[in-house]
C-alpha cells in the first residue's frame, strides 16, 4: 500500500501513578480499512484510544496522522486532524432535532440560522455520499437507538473526520441493527474513511474488520489479518491461555415452580407502561434467559421480582408468597424468602463505592448472623466472610479492607455475584451477570450459574448479550417494549429468530 | 484512573491526612488572622499569647473552654449523624432550643417530686425526645412529601425561636418576673458542676460553667461511633448516605431511615439544652443556643464527621470561643466581632478550603519518598 498510514503510533506509554495502562504500543493502521482492537477490560484499549482522541496525553511516544507527527492535547486537536469518536454512551440531546444535535458545538456563529442551513445542505450531501439517511427535523428522542447512533456518526463526519473511532458500538443494538451498522461502516471505508472498531465481541471482529490488533496488559500482543485468524485464536491471545468458548452443561431437570409472575404490569408516574402483562415462571433447576435490547423493561422486571418496585397490576408468587399491588413486599423480605438478586447496574445498586470490600460483601445481609450478634456487627466475622468470598470467586486483590471502588469492574462484579450466590439462594435473579467482565472470568461465572442451577436453584438471567443467553439458558424469553414477545426453547433458538423478536417483529413474521 | 485522580504525587500517608492537613489548615488561618491583627495595630504574637492563655492559661479558663467544647460536640455530632445519612441538618439551632424546652418543662413539672438521681435522667431523656421530635417533622416532610430538608430545617429554626419567645413570655414566665425566664429549678434538677464533681474525689479546680454534661458528650461520641460503624442500623444509615439506591436494594426503608437519622441528630442537638439549662442557667431562658447549632456544621466538617475528629474540632472551637473572649477583654481594639472573624477564618480554611494545602503536602511527601529511595 503506497503512502503514509492513517494512524501510526510509535512507543506509546501511559501510566496512572503506579499503574502502567499502556506500555509501549506501536501500531500502524492503513488508510481506508476497518481495523479492530480487541482486549479484555483493563487491557489498555480505551486508554490508547483516549490518547489518540486527545483525552489523555501519552507519557512517551509519537502519534502520526497521515504521516505527519501531531500533538494531541485535547479532542479539539483530534478533530482538527480529522479524528472523530463515537462513544458507547451517546453524547446527544434528546429534545433537540437531528439538525440541532449535528451543529451542537460547531454552530459556526452567534446566530443559529446560518449554521443550521449550512448543516442541512451538508447533511443532505453526507446522506447521499454515505447512504446515511436520517430525517433532519426529527426529534432525537423519537428515533430508534440505531438511528441515534447514525446521528452520532453523522456528527463526527460533519466535523470533517476521516478517521472514525467507535467504542463498543453494538452494545445497545439488536443483531439486525448491528448488521446495518457494519454495512454503513463498509460504505464509509469505500469512501476512504478509516474505521477503528473497539469491541470485546469476537464475532463482530470477524464479521466487520480486515485487520485486528489484540491488546493484553497494556501491550499489543498480536496483529492479524482477520481472514487469517479465528475467534478461538483471538480469545486465547486476549486472555493469554486457552479459553473454552463453549460451555458444557447437562440438560436441566426442572422441578417445582419457585417464581411465578402473572400478568405483571408496571406504570410509572408519568403513565408510561414499563411492564405490560408479563407472565413467566421459573422452576427449580432451570435457567430462564431473558433476551432483549437494553431498555425494554428488563431492568424494571428484575426490580419488581426483587421487591424493589411494586407492580401496578398483576401478581407475583415467590415460593408461595403472593405479592401484588395490595400485598407489597420489599427486598428484605424477598431475601428472607431465598431470592438473591445480582443487579444489572452493580455500581448503582449492588455496592457502595465508598465502603470497604468487606462492608460491600454483606450488603443486604447486615442484620443476619454471623455478621450481626447482639445487635452489633462482628467486624472480624465480616472480614473473614469477605476473604472467603474473594477466595471462592477469585476476586483480586484479596484485600477485604480495600475500598470497593478501587476494584476493577470485573472484580466488583465477582464480589457481588459471590455475595449473592454464597448463601445458596432458592431463586437467583441475575442481571447482566458478566457485563464488563473479562473473557476468562465469564467462563467461570457461567459455570457457577450452571452449578447453582444443578443444585436446584431457579435462575433467571437477563442479558443483552445474545451469546450469553444462548450459552446459558434452558428456555429463552424475549422482551420488547415491556412485553414478553416470545418464548423459544434453547435447543431451537438462533440469533436471527431472537434478533427479529428483539426488534419487535411479530412471531408470525419471524416464521415467514 | 484511580491513581490519576489522586494527582501525580500519590496519596498522603494516613496520619498526614488525618492530623497534619487539619493542622496546616488551622495554621494558615492563623497566618491570615495575624496579618489582619497587624493591620489594626496590634502585635500578632501578643494577641496569640493572650488567646492561648485565655483558653488554657488557668484551670478556670480550661473549664470554660471545655464547657463551650461540650456544646460544640453535641451539635457537631448532630450534624455528622445526619450527614452520614446523606442529610444536611441545618436545624441544630432549633433542635437545641427545643431540647432545652423539653428538659426545662420536665423539670418544672417534676422537680418537686423526683429526687436528683431520677430527675436528671428524666430531664436528659426529655431533652433528647423534644430535640428528636423537632427534627422528626422536617424528616417526615422530606420522606413522604419530598420537601427538602435543608429548607425545612432552616425554617424550623425560626419556628423554634418564635415558639420559645411565645412560651417564655406567655406561659412559662415566672410569676411576677419582668424578664422572660422560668422560675429557678429545684436543686434536685441541677447537674453537678465539674468543680463539685472533682471535689468529691479530692481535686480542687476553679469555678467555671463546666459541668457533668461533658461526660454525656463523651458518651455520645462513643455511642455515635459504635452506632455508625458497629451496628447493622448504622451500616444501613451510611449505605443510604453514600448510595440510596443500594440501600433500597439492600432492603432498607429509606423513609424510616431518614426519620431515624434525623431523630438521632435532633436528640444530640437537644443535649445543648442539658448543658446550658441544667448545668449553667438552672432555669429556662431565651437565646441559649447562641449559634452552637450552626457552628456544629463547621465542627462536623472539620472533624470529617468522625466522633474523634469532632471532639478535637470542638476543642479547638471551644478554645477559640473562650480565648477570643479573653482577647477581646484584654485588648480593646480587638472587638467581639474581631473574634468572630477569627472563628470565621478557621471555618473557611478548615471547611471550604480544606483540600487546598493537599497538593503542597503531596509534593513534600513525594520528595521525601524520592529522597529516601535514592
Amino acid at each position: 500500500m503506497a503512502g503514509a498510514a492513517a494512524i501510526e503510533l510509535t512507543g506509546i506509554r501511559k501510566s496512572f501513578g503506579s499503574v502502567h495502562a499502556v506500555r509501549g504500543v506501536s501500531l500502524r493502521i492503513e488508510k481506508g480499512v476497518i481495523a479492530g482492537i480487541v482486549g479484555e477490560n483493563g487491557a489498555g484499549k480505551s486508554t490508547l484510544m483516549s490518547i489518540l482522541y486527545g483525552l489523555y496525553r501519552a507519557d512517551e511516544g509519537e502519534i502520526r496522522v497521515d504521516g505527519r507527527p501531531v500533538r494531541m492535547d485535547s479532542p479539539h486537536d483530534a478533530i482538527a486532524h480529522g479524528i472523530g469518536m463515537v462513544h458507547q454512551h451517546f453524547m446527544l440531546v434528546d429534545t433537540f432535532t437531528v439538525l440541532e444535535n449535528l451543529v451542537l458545538g460547531a454552530e459556526g456563529g452567534p446566530l443559529l440560522a446560518g449554521g443550521l442551513s449550512r448543516a442541512r445542505a451538508e447533511l443532505a450531501r453526507l446522506a447521499r455520499e454515505y447512504g446515511l439517511a436520517v430525517d433532519p427535523d426529527a426529534r432525537l428522542g423519537d428515533l430508534s437507538v440505531g438511528e441515534q447512533q447514525r446521528v452520532e456518526i453523522l456528527k463526527v463526519l460533519y466535523r470533517g473526520a476521516r478517521i472514525l473511532i467507535l467504542d463498543e458500538p453494538s452494545a445497545v443494538l439488536t443483531p439486525q441493527e448491528t448488521d446495518r451498522l457494519f454495512r454503513i461502516l463498509r460504505v464509509l471505508r469505500e469512501r476512504g474513511v478509516t474505521v477503528v472498531l473497539i469491541t470485546h465481541k469476537l464475532h463482530e471482529i470477524m464479521a466487520a474488520t480486515e485487520h485486528v490488533y489484540v491488546m493484553r496488559q497494556g501491550l499489543v500482543v498480536a496483529d492479524r489479518r482477520t481472514a487469517d485468524t479465528s475467534p478461538e485464536e483471538l480469545a486465547e491471545l486476549m486472555v493469554g491461555r486457552k479459553v473454552r468458548l463453549q460451555l458444557d452443561k447437562a440438560p436441566s431437570h426442572a422441578g417445582e415452580v419457585l417464581l411465578r409472575a402473572d400478568h405483571l404490569s408496571l406504570v410509572d408516574r408519568r403513565g408510561v407502561r414499563l411492564l405490560d402483562d408479563v407472565s413467566l415462571q421459573v422452576r427449580a433447576g432451570e435457567i430462564v434467559g431473558i433476551a432483549g435490547v437494553s431498555g425494554n423493561g428488563q431492568t424494571e422486571l428484575l426490580q419488581v421480582l426483587a421487591g424493589i418496585r411494586a407492580p401496578t397490576a398483576g401478581r407475583l408468587v415467590v415460593r408461595g408468597r403472593e405479592v401484588d399491588a395490595e400485598n407489597l413486599s420489599d427486598p428484605a423480605e424477598m431475601r428472607a424468602l431465598g431470592v438473591a438478586h445480582v443487579p444489572e447496574d452493580r455500581q448503582r445498586y449492588g455496592m457502595v463505592a465508598a465502603f470497604e470490600a468487606a462492608e460491600t460483601s454483606i450488603l443486604g445481609y447486615q442484620s443476619e448472623p454471623p455478621f450481626c450478634r447482639h445487635y452489633l456487627l462482628d467486624g472480624p466475622a465480616v472480614d473473614r466472610h469477605c476473604a472467603t468470598l474473594m477466595e471462592l470467586f477469585d476476586v483480586r486483590p484479596r484485600e477485604p479492607g480495600l475500598r470497593s471502588s478501587s476494584f476493577s469492574g470485573g472484580n466488583q462484579q465477582k464480589l457481588v455475584l459471590a455475595r449473592e450466590m454464597a448463601r445458596h439462594p432458592r431463586v437467583l435473579l441475575a442481571g447482566q451477570p458478566t457485563r464488563g467482565v473479562d473473557i476468562g472470568a465469564i467462563e467461570f461465572i457461567h459455570r457457577e450459574l450452571v452449578r447453582a442451577r444443578d443444585a436446584g436453584c431457579a435462575v433467571l438471567v437477563v442479558s443483552v448479550e445474545l451469546d450469553e443467553i444462548l450459552t446459558l439458558a434452558d428456555r429463552i424469553l424475549v422482551m420488547f417494549a415491556g412485553r414478553i414477545v416470545g418464548e423459544v426453547p434453547a435447543g431451537t433458538a438462533d440469533e436471527r429468530t431472537l434478533g427479529l423478536l428483539m426488534a419487535g417483529a411479530q412471531p408470525a413474521a419471524v416464521d415467514a | 484512573m484511580i491513581a490519576s485522580r489522586r494527582g501525580p504525587s500519590g496519596p498522603l500517608p494516613a496520619w498526614a491526612d488525618v492530623a497534619l492537613l487539619p493542622l496546616v489548615n488551622v495554621a494558615l488561618a492563623f497566618v491570615i488572622v495575624g496579618i489582619i491583627v497587624r493591620v489594626i495595630g496590634v502585635d500578632p504574637l501578643q494577641a496569640l499569647r493572650l488567646l492561648v492563655l485565655g483558653a488554657i492559661g488557668s484551670s478556670e479558663s480550661i473549664g470554660y473552654t471545655l464547657y463551650y467544647t461540650t456544646n460544640f460536640i453535641f451539635t457537631g455530632l448532630a450534624v455528622a449523624v445526619a450527614f452520614h445519612a446523606g442529610l444536611f441538618n441545618i436545624g441544630g439551632e432549633g433542635q437545641a432550643y427545643l431540647g432545652g424546652l423539653g428538659c426545662g418543662v420536665a423539670i418544672l413539672a417534676l422537680d418537686g417530686v423526683l429526687p436528683a438521681p431520677l430527675m436528671i435522667p428524666v430531664a436528659i431523656v426529655a431533652a433528647a425526645l423534644f430535640g428528636a421530635a423537632w427534627a422528626a417533622v422536617p424528616a417526615c416532610l422530606q420522606a413522604w412529601r419530598g420537601s427538602h430538608i435543608v429548607i425545612t430545617t432552616i425554617m424550623f429554626n425560626f419556628l423554634a425561636a418564635a415558639l420559645m419567645v411565645y412560651l417564655m413570655v406567655n406561659v412559662l414566665i415566672a410569676p411576677g418576673s419582668m424578664t422572660p425566664q422560668s422560675r429557678t429549678f429545684a436543686d434536685s434538677a441541677s447537674l453537678p458542676s465539674m468543680q463539685q464533681a472533682l471535689s468529691w474525689i479530692g481535686i480542687e479546680v476553679a469555678t467555671s460553667a463546666l459541668n457533668l454534661s461533658i461526660v454525656l458528650a463523651v458518651l455520645c461520641c462513643i455511642g455515635v461511633w459504635v452506632f455508625l460503624w458497629h451496628t447493622p442500623w448504622g451500616y444501613a444509615l451510611r449505605t443510604m448516605g453514600h448510595n440510596p439506591e443500594a440501600a433500597v436494594y439492600a432492603g432498607t426503608n429509606l423513609r424510616h431511615m431518614t426519620v431515624l437519622a434525623m431523630c438521632l441528630s435532633g436528640a444530640l442537638a437537644g443535649f445543648v439544652g442539658v448543658n446550658e439549662l441544667m448545668g449553667v442557667h438552672h432555669r429556662i431562658v431565651l437565646d441559649f443556643p447562641a449559634g452552637y447549632g450552626f457552628a456544629g456544621i463547621a465542627v462536623a466538617l472539620m472533624g470529617r464527621s468522625h466522633p474523634l475528629g469532632i471532639a478535637l474540632a470542638a476543642l479547638l472551637f471551644g478554645a477559640l470561643q473562650q480565648g477570643g473572649a479573653e482577647l477581646a477583654f484584654e485588648i480593646p481594639t480587638i472587638t467581639r466581632e474581631m473574634v468572630v472573624v477569627i472563628q470565621g477564618l478557621v471555618i473557611l480554611f478548615s471547611g471550604a478550603l480544606f483540600n487546598m494545602p493537599r497538593p503542597w503536602l503531596q509534593v513534600l511527601f513525594s520528595h521525601r519518598r524520592d529522597g529516601s529511595g535514592a
